[in-house]
């Protein structure tokens, strides 16, 4: 039943009881997880979409001074690619049931995302070395805080895929390891979608066209 | 013709999909203390609430002491009295409100009322609750640091509240933002549950549209915190960098008692852009539970069904929606296009719409209802005179013209504590009267409960109606002392010191409240399974108070909607959403 449906129904109407009484109720541990993964998704949408929408205001004042390029990101975001397809691999090949290609999967997605934040470490080393480098450069202050915030999420997912590889040794549950492994797929997708978008629209040189046309503003 | 809900052929057999496993503990440390229980938890998040807002209480005595009398206490001093101001707001808001309509309102009722054993990630809830209480440990530890708490004001505008000359400048803002952020995170876990909970283990029968208003209230008011928290979240964060760290998102450059600041470029605008996008949000996702649980109070307590349950289900939800574009009217004064504010003046009033269309229901429920005045009654009915009274405040400051004259003068005090504050905290007695029974299986005495609500309802008149006043003569918010001013008379003192006994009185009023929630959990009369005659799952269950899982063996299948009082042709005056129809006892009159 559409939301827009079961919004107008009458419930205290005789006919409309016969159709809620079955509603089959009841916890459905997978439906719920897979709810839970998509509502913290959306907060987590909201939180860089203020970050971007607050980095595109500031960036239309006359005294906003780009930070300086780190190359290093291109690479960083293939690394970060590779992760994303490494665990679409594993997602797929426990679909299948095969299991050895999903702990390959699984740990090289792992392994790319260790990499991926060490190459972001190494981007904050470069960008401090760097001539222009001024903390109270809001650009520069900026990248440091969007990188950190979605290097956490990034950690935080770590956890989550740690506690997926811990299970899939010896004999387990194959149909929730796959719900782990689908929830990990899609957090790391969505992931991988953001950094593309701060990436794209913040660190690849002056956009402020491009982002103020997006808020509405030009 | 049969009136009597729906025939009986609509029978539903009991769920058959798969019970959620229940962790069991064993011993006192796990059933109370390291609790999965949402009732438990609910306990837990609602004490320390209460706790952390008995604090706030008394910071606002010691603020009204001042106004009232000025300079007549020794430990008042115009820095300390704008640490009173800030801590009083951020507690009363967040720490009390929003913890205790969702944290515990929210966790008591949710399982209970859509009828499940527990919320779907017990674990997750109980971590909620840990988190939710390091944040309220680390906001009582700024009181004991150097310098102080921070007394910035609760809107922390940047850049007074980081520089050196703000009371708390150094170490309670710290502690403060990180207390915030510490709260998000906690929150968004349990917001999760609460979000889960409630569209994925509604038991068999519950629809979204039987759904109790509280559920509604509650349930949407979570998705707002949930979406409009993280604005709060980041700017606490930009605001920990540029203190600790030196950087510039707020800061500008600027010169700070007589030297120049390291701070270049930062935009102290966006961040009143960031907080107000939590800040009205914030508004709703205490107003909405209150307006939710209030509508199922005025409904029991009149024996009568909610009038136009679909229209309170969309207004909640339309309320919500609008929230997140009215933020700004917050900023008339900050400086912003004149469009924007002509823009954020018709959204706000747009909201009038709805939330008019509630009170309009509310009232006609309570006509031709067969009211009984009871406490939670009077409580609700007392939420809607605060509720109307702080709404219509609230069309004079929405209009750009009307609100830059009214802005920062006691009208705006005046007018959100009405709103916020009398009506919310009117809502949450009512239901502590209304769900006590449940909780602890005893009545609340009804004499004590009766004085404590005429005391506290004629005392918060007599503090904030005199107050629109103040503000219509000019007299300023946040003030330790306004001097001599001539365009304020030498009468406005004498209100002020009525204003400070009132609120002295209404305070400690609170203590007869404290007194009977004890008093009436070892004392009260036995309140049975069902005291209030309601309809809901809460009062169907086996036991009273509810067990750990609820509903005993098996859940409750559910056929109807929550609000079947004074049903024609029905025995009782009350039919619960758990009977069927076959099993509904009739009268022998059929009409």
């Amino acid at each position: 039943m559409g939301i827009f449906h079961e919004l107008t129904v009458k419930p205290w109407a005789t006919d409309q009881g016969k159709v809620d009484d079955l509603h089959a109720g009841g916890t459905s541990p997978p439906a719920a997880r897979k709810l839970a993964l998509r509502v913290f998704l959306a907060v987590v949408a909201v939180l860089f979409t203020l970050l971007v929408t607050a980095y595109s205001g500031r960036m239309a004042y006359e005294d906003w001074r780009p930070a300086p390029q780190v190359s290093l990101l291109w690479a960083n975001t293939l690394v970060l690619i590779l992760s994303s397809v490494a665990l679409q691999w594993a997602q797929y090949s426990v679909r299948r049931g095969r299991i050895d290609a999903m702990r390959v999967g699984l740990l090289a997605g792992g392994t790319f995302t260790v990499v991926f934040l060490f190459g972001q470490f190494l981007a904050w080393r470069q960008l401090a070395t760097m001539v222009y480098f001024e903390l109270t450069n809001p650009a520069i202050a900026f990248f440091y805080l969007i990188t950190g915030l979605h290097g956490a999420h990034l950690l935080g997912g770590l956890v989550a895929w740690g506690r997926t590889v811990a299970r899939v040794w010896g004999d387990f549950d194959v149909a929730k390891t796959r719900q782990s492994v689908e929830l990990c797929t899609v957090y790391w997708h969505f992931l991988l979608l953001v950094w593309l978008v701060l990436f794209g629209l913040l660190f690849t040189g002056n956009n402020l066209d491009v982002l103020l046309k997006l808020c509405g503003i030009r | 013709m049969d009136y009597v809900a729906h025939d009986a052929s609509a029978f539903a057999p009991p769920a058959e999909v798969d019970e959620m496993e229940l962790y069991h503990p064993k011993t006192f440390v796990g059933k109370y203390i390291w609790s999965q229980d949402a009732k438990v938890i609910a306990i837990q998040y609602a004490i320390t609430a209460i706790g952390i807002g008995l604090v706030a209480l008394v910071l606002s005595w010691f603020m009204r002491l001042q106004l009232g009398f000025p300079n007549s206490f020794q430990f008042i001093n115009p820095s300390n009295y704008l640490q009173f101001v800030t801590q009083h707001g951020m507690i009363m808001v967040i720490y009390l409100l929003t913890a205790l309509f969702l944290g515990g309102f929210g966790n008591y009722l949710i399982p209970l009322m859509v009828g499940a054993r527990d919320m779907v990630f017990p674990y997750v809830n109980m971590v909620s609750y840990w988190v939710y209480l390091s944040a309220v440990l680390l906001l009582i530890a700024s009181f004991f640091v150097a310098g102080g708490p921070t007394g910035a004001g609760w809107t922390l505008y940047p850049p007074q509240a980081i520089l050196q000359g703000t009371p708390g400048a150094t170490w309670g803002i710290i502690l403060m933002l990180v207390s915030l952020a510490l709260f998000i995170i906690g929150f968004t876990m349990g917001g999760l549950n609460y979000v889960v909970t409630v569209l994925q283990a509604r038991t068999r029968g519950m629809t979204m549209m039987r759904l109790p208003l509280t559920v509604w209230g509650i349930f949407t008011a979570t998705i707002l915190a949930l979406l409009a928290f993280p604005a709060l979240f980041v700017s606490a964060i930009m605001m920990l960098l540029d203190l600790t760290l030196g950087t510039s998102f707020f800061m500008p450059a600027l010169v700070s008692m007589g030297q120049q600041s390291e701070h270049t470029g930062g935009n102290p605008l966006l961040f009143q852009h960031l907080f107000w996008f939590f800040g009205h949000p914030e508004v709703y996702i205490v107003a909405l539970p209150a307006f939710g649980i209030v509508s199922d109070l005025l409904s029991v307590h009149a024996r009568k069904n909610i009038f136009g349950y679909r229209m309170m289900v969309w207004a909640i939800v339309a309320i919500g929606g609008l929230s997140f574009l009215v933020w700004a009217h917050h900023m008339y004064v900050s400086g912003m296009n004149p469009y924007f504010g002509f823009f954020f003046a018709t959204t706000t009033l747009i909201i009038a719409i709805p939330t008019a269309l509630k009170v309009y229901n509310w009232v006609l429920t309570l006509w031709h209802g067969n009211i009984r005045l009871t406490v939670p009654m009077l409580f609700a009915i007392g939420f809607i005179f605060a509720f109307i009274h702080g709404g219509l405040t609230g069309l004079f400051l929405g209009n750009v013209t009307v609100s830059v004259p009214l802005s920062d003068t006691m009208f705006v005090v005046a007018h959100f504590h009405m709103v916020m504050a009398v009506a919310p905290i009117m809502v949450v007695f009512g239901a502590i009267y209304h769900w006590y029974p449940k909780i602890t299986g005893r009545m609340l005495n009804d004499t004590l409960g009766k004085f404590h609500f005429w005391v506290t309802f004629l005392g918060t008149y007599a503090v904030y109606l005199p107050m629109h006043y103040l503000g219509f003569l000019g007299v300023p918010r946040r003030y330790y002392a306004v001097g001599g001013t001539d365009f304020i008379p030498a009468s406005a003192q004498s209100l002020n010191a009525g204003i400070t006994i009132a609120a002295l009185i209404a305070g400690a009023v609170q203590a007869v409240f404290l007194y009977n929630l004890v008093w009436s959990y070892f004392k009260g009369k036995p309140a049975g399974g069902n005291p209030w005659n309601a309809t809901t799952l809460e009062w169907q269950t086996p036991d009273t108070p509810p067990k750990h899982g609820n509903f005993g063996p098996t859940l409750p299948s559910v056929y109807r909607w929550a609000y079947d009082y004074s049903v024609p042709g029905a025995e009782q005056d009350f039919i619960p959403q758990n009977v069927p129809a076959r099993e509904v006892a009739r009268s022998g009159t059929k009409t």
